[in-house]
């Protein structure tokens, strides 16, 4: 009986990550799902959705030696997995600052006090190392509505934090 | 009342471009009234353009005036052979399809636009439009040239933050 794996992949970014673990899996007959796949301070790595009759070991093992090859970390979960679940998010937040200390806890803990679902949340460091700043994108959903997200997150405006709540309207023609 | 059938990707109808509406007669208005049937038929869509039903015309219809929240609009319109005559800024946001089910993503349009277009009966009339209603004509009049929001669609981390800031 076919399965869904996820298969979680870190390295050292170099180029041929992708095509090598994509080669292999699809000569396993493997199916690939949704996936996020993204450089992360010179790291690469992978949350990859992989459907296949296979067991999970013996998916490990059919990828190890591309996984050795590579020099990668490579792990493989069994997940209740479903496509074609797209939420759509109807928030989207910014948050940028200098001084970082908790400000990803700070924000969502506040977000979670108000019920609000995280689909998807990006953080960056930008500037340099002696004046760093960073970067949070956070997109969900919001039950509470727009104005309780903006209200939770107004104390934090306070304290040299830069924010930003707009509405994600989906526009469909 | 006839509700049509659309048209899905990777139909490849959906890629050609249409012909301007030479004739303004009765037939002409029927199918705007079936096309208008077909777009509130369909899970709630602000826009339907021809080729979507497999009508290679160019005749997009269009109402922004009862979104969720409420957007600068003009109303319901009828927009046979448009014409954007003038772009200003440009803005990242959120598109769907009826021709692409189960799929949106973040798309660049210009912010503002002149639009020229004739109406069921052939007058021609200019609107200026600005966000949500101007990206709606946009992804409509992709359509007549046989693109799809999918052509456009840009990255997450491509981000909003970052496109507004270096310009
Ligand atoms: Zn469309």
């Amino acid at each position: 009986m076919e399965k869904w794996y996820m298969l979680t992949v870190v390295g050292a970014d170099r180029p041929g990550i992708v095509a090598r673990l994509a080669r292999e899996l699809f000569a396993l007959g493997a199916n690939l799902g949704e996936a996020s796949m993204l450089r992360l301070g010179g790291n690469f790595t992978i949350m990859l959705m992989v459907h296949t009759d296979l067991d999970a070991r013996a998916l490990e093992a059919r990828l190890a030696p591309a996984s050795a090859d590579l020099n990668l970390r490579l792990h493989v979960d069994p997940i209740e997995g479903r496509l074609h679940q797209h939420v759509q998010p109807e928030v989207r937040i910014r948050v940028h600052e200098a001084d970082r200390a908790g400000i990803v806890a700070e924000v969502s803990e506040a977000l979670a006090d108000i019920g609000f679902n995280i689909l998807a949340l990006d953080t960056d460091v930008a500037g340099a190392d002696d004046a760093p700043w960073y970067v949070i994108q956070i997109e969900g959903v919001a039950p509470s509505g727009l104005e309780a997200v903006a209200a939770a997150l107004e104390p934090l405006r306070g304290r040299g934090v830069e924010l930003g709540v707009e509405a994600i309207d989906t526009m469909v023609g | 009342m006839a509700v049509l059938e659309i048209l899905r990707w990777p139909d490849p109808r959906l890629r050609q471009p249409s012909l301007p509406v030479k004739e303004f007669d009765e037939e002409l208005k029927a199918f705007i009234r079936d096309l208008e049937d077909t777009r509130r038929a369909g899970p709630a869509a602000v826009g339907i353009a021809a080729p979507q039903v497999g009508r290679q015309l160019r005749v997009v219809i269009v109402d922004c005036s009862k979104t969720r929240k409420p957007v600068p609009n003009h109303g319901h319109l009828v927009l046979v052979n448009p014409e954007i005559l003038a772009w200003e800024g440009h803005v990242l946001g959120r598109e769907g399809c009826l021709s692409v089910p189960d799929y949106t993503g973040n798309v660049l349009r210009a912010e503002r636009i002149r639009l020229q277009a004739a109406d069921a009966d052939g007058s021609i009339h200019e609107y200026d439009m600005e966000g949500f209603e101007a990206r709606a004509v946009q992804h409509e009049i992709d359509h007549l040239e046989g693109l799809l929001f999918l052509d456009r669609v840009v990255s997450r981390h491509s981000d909003v933050f970052r496109r507004k800031t270096s310009k």
